[in-house]
């Protein structure tokens, strides 16, 4: 569909010449595909120029540090510039004696307040704090019944009055809610108002009266992180009606990349707090600003990922996998503990989202089925112990055999053993290149970049996966591996002092560039 | 009478889009590079986003090329770029050749669907035709209610099941109760779901074979509900349902605010599939068909309410 940022990237500087600076001139192109990459992520175009503005006036006079490229250091700028631009401090509720905090959440119709509301409660009564849910949307058929209906699920009161002549009363309705909270002993009220245009007066003024009535401690607004450009406009609105402090952003398990995010927080300047993540009540995160800003850069959320999958990895077998990698000894039976891990962590669509652009359209146009990892369990699964120690073993026959206990093709037994074989090779080869740094700290730090170890698979060609890719610990390897940098020999000499003069310069550049800012 | 109440709404997304634009094109200023990047800014502001850009480049390359002399030329010719992107119009609701007409109505959370839905039913109504509506969306809280409560007031039948219910037993259940009843137009409902969720588009994909099996031909329609403030995600949303449904086309739901739903450009030039019909209100009758010329001239040409946009934010 769109070019990759980091496909556009490479073409535009594949052509840099012997420039050491950064100027305004050698980095507009690259400027101009981030300021697209920005746009097609639905950031505000006004946005997007300011923060491409940012960045240039950053950048420019910055000295090229060789290993990084000049595009990954436009990038790694620009992510920063983004993640600066959406830092902020969560607001407090406050615990106040013998006096409920009220939350108040407002919105478009359709952005996700009521579930959001429901979600909200929920971790506010894992906090130890007794919320009172309120159903102040009074308009459309059937919210409060939707309220209602989280409320009991989570075992949280609600607050409704029902009826005709209600309809108007959003404000009273939140007022006798307060009020009723602070006589049951309920320290928190959370306030489900109905969904509005921004540009509807009558309804921003019934907003309006129900801050005033209710007077929030905290107000949300609850922004769907698909919206376009016109989030800029409509948070600006409500903003400018009510006293905002935080947003949250909802649907961010879809695809979008989500730039109004950017948009959003730019034009209130208040912090995103939450992010929807799913539709089950407890889909509720705290917000990370890095990593909503690689998201937006396309870059995937490779931070999430790796954590994803520490909470899947048992790091005990991670290590020993690791140091059976190590001596070359990986059997079959790693290969499925790592396939476990791998189908531990959810779905496979949720990850590869999570994957950096390119890493996540290859494996998509590699059309990765869930289902074929299944396959490739159950051909595993169908061999002996022994011949999952030494796949060897495995001939003519008793791949048959394989093929037939397993439900499978005979081709995907045999691709499975030869993508295993190709991959312990790889790891001979690794060890003969002194590689063998790099790999234990692929698995080092107790599991710290398990990422790795679940990327790892990617390298020769994960069953499944049509290859390539993988965390980015290994891609940083592989990507070692083709410069032929790094830990690779050398031989010599004046290689080596050549080297050695330019790792000296990079670091000045980087000692340079840090004093910059 | 009816496009009245269509362009009336579409007075804001007026305002910013042609606000911005008759600006630039009222002060008759000298046609230059400038001048067209502020264009391509507008035509972003509108969330028209590639295919806005490629408009943008093909006026740029016929300026370079000296076609383009007049800012008067400029306007005409994008607006015959964005007419032919919008491609041909499609009519009103196909109807089956015989029995019900079933129309099966998707698309993501909190875009609209059963609000879409009501007003589907108000519109067939209007036209005489016999309505029933069925609430396969099991899922949601308070769904099933919700257009529980949409029938009563419209006074349609609806078909429901219990909350949880496989929603494939009910879109069965109310294509038996259509055919059983002689019901002209049958409006299936359904829960929102992400298009990343493989599991929940498979369930949908079950939901049209059940109804196809049941009534031959069935769905006759199937119609995406896209919230107009969506930016370029409504582009992968169109691309991944029409895999799993084949989509017909297109409602464009809340087009009351300022947004513009411009992503629809691309996914009809992309996807060829049109929009059918535009939501522009709470209320039932908040609906209309569709219909691009007007969609062009509410945005592009009316020059009498530009002065009171405010432009690019």
């Amino acid at each position: 569909m769109f070019e990759s940022l980091s496909n556009a990237l490479q073409r535009v500087f594949s052509k840099w010449g012997k420039d050491r600076l950064l100027t305004a001139e050698n980095i507009r192109d690259g400027l101009e595909e981030i300021r697209k990459a920005l746009l097609e992520a639905d950031v505000h175009f006004e946005v997007a120029k300011s923060l491409t503005e940012q960045v240039t006036a950053r950048a420019v006079g910055q000295e090229v540090i060789a290993a990084v490229k000049p595009a990954e250091q436009i990038v790694k700028l620009f992510s920063d510039v983004l993640t600066e631009a959406m830092h902020g401090e969560p607001p407090k509720l406050p615990v106040l004696p013998g006096q409920p905090a009220v939350v108040m959440m407002v919105g478009l119709q359709g952005s996700g307040k009521t579930t959001t509301t429901a979600k909200l409660a929920r971790k506010l009564k894992r906090q130890g704090r007794r919320p009172l849910l309120v159903a102040a949307d009074t308009r459309r058929p059937a919210a409060i019944t939707q309220l209602q209906v989280l409320g009991k699920s989570l075992d949280i009161p609600v607050h409704a009055e029902e009826g005709p002549g209600n309809e108007e009363r959003a404000p009273q309705i939140c007022a006798a809610a307060v009020a009723r909270a602070k006589k049951e002993g309920h320290d928190v009220v959370l306030l489900d108002t109905a969904g509005r245009l921004h540009i509807d007066a009558p309804l921003m003024d019934e907003l309006a009266r129900v801050e005033k009535l209710a007077a929030p401690h905290v107000t949300f607004l609850v922004c769907d992180s698909m919206a376009g450009q016109d989030a800029y406009a409509s948070a600006r609105d409500f903003h400018g009606k009510l006293r905002l402090d935080g947003v949250i952003l909802t649907k961010l398990d879809g695809d979008t990349r989500g730039g109004a995010a950017i948009s959003v927080k730019q034009v209130t300047g208040k912090p995103i707090v939450y992010i929807g993540t799913g539709e089950r009540v407890e889909d509720l995160d705290d917000f990370h600003a890095d990593r909503m800003a690689s998201r937006i850069l396309g870059m995937g959320d490779v931070v999430s990922l790796v954590e994803k999958a520490q909470e899947v990895v048992d790091e005990e077998e991670a290590a020993a996998a690791a140091e059976r990698l190590l001596k070359a000894q990986f059997t079959l039976d790693d290969f499925l503990s790592q396939l476990r891990a791998i189908r531990k962590m959810g779905p496979l669509k949720g990850l590869l989202k999570m994957m950096p652009g390119q890493l996540g359209q290859a494996f998509e146009q590699a059309n990765v089925q869930e289902k074929e990892l299944g396959r490739v369990e159950a051909a595993i699964l169908s061999m002996t112990p022994q011949e999952r120690r030494n796949p060897g073993l495995l001939d003519a026959n008793r791949r048959r055999r394989v093929a037939r206990g397993s439900g499978n093709e005979l081709s995907v037994v045999n691709q499975l053993i030869r993508q295993h074989e190709q991959m312990r090779d790889m790891m001979k080869r690794m060890q003969g290149g002194g590689m063998l740094g790099k790999l234990g700290k692929l698995f080092g730090g107790g599991g710290g970049d398990v990422g790795g170890l679940a990327g790892m698979g990617g390298a020769a060609g994960f069953p499944g996966f049509g290859g390539g890719g993988g965390g980015r610990a290994q891609q940083e390897l592989l990507a070692q591996m083709q410069r032929g940098g790094g830990a690779t020999e050398v031989k010599d000499p004046d290689e080596e002092a050549r080297r050695r003069a330019a790792r000296k310069r990079e670091k000045e550049a980087r000692k340079k560039n840090r004093k910059r800012r | 009478m009816i496009f009245a109440r269509l362009r009336e709404s579409l007075r804001n997304t007026r305002e910013k889009l042609a606000g911005g634009l008759s600006r630039l094109f009222g002060l008759k200023r000298e046609l230059d590079d400038a001048f067209l990047a502020e264009l391509e800014a507008v035509l972003f502001a509108g969330d028209l986003g590639p295919a806005g850009r490629a408009t943008i480049e093909q006026l740029r390359a016929e300026y370079r090329e000296r076609k383009l002399k007049s800012s008067d030329d400029v306007r005409a010719r994008l607006r015959a770029l964005l007419r032919a992107r919008l491609g041909a119009t499609v009519p009103d609701l196909r109807r089956a050749a015989s029995g019900p007409t079933v129309v099966l109505v998707v698309g993501v959370n909190g875009s609209g669907k059963t609000t879409s839905v009501a007003k589907l039913a108000k519109h067939c109504q209007r036209s005489g035709r016999t309505v029933m509506v069925v609430a396969c969306d099991t899922f949601r809280a308070a769904a099933v209610e919700q257009l529980a409560t949409w029938a009563e007031r419209l006074d349609v039948p609806i078909v429901r099941k219990e909350a949880g219910a496989d929603p494939a037993a009910v879109a069965f259940d109310g294509a038996e109760a259509a055919l059983l009843q002689g019901i002209d137009v049958l409006i299936v409902d359904t829960a929102g779901r992400l298009h990343t969720r493989d599991d929940l588009m498979q369930e949908l994909g079950k939901v049209r074979r059940v109804l196809d099996k049941k009534i031959p031909g069935a769905p006759h329609e199937t119609l995406l509900v896209l919230d107009a403030t969506t930016g370029q995600n409504a582009i992968r949303q169109a691309e991944v349902f029409t895999q799993v449904v084949p989509l017909t086309g297109v409602i464009l739901a809340k087009l009351d605010g300022t947004a513009k739903g411009g992503a629809v450009v691309s996914i009809r030039e992309r996807l060829g599939i049109p929009v059918r019909f535009a939501g522009v209100g709470e209320k039932p009758d908040d609906f209309e068909p569709f219909d691009p010329e007007r969609f062009l001239d509410a945005l592009l040409e009316d020059g009498g309410t530009a002065e009171q946009g405010d432009g690019a934010p």
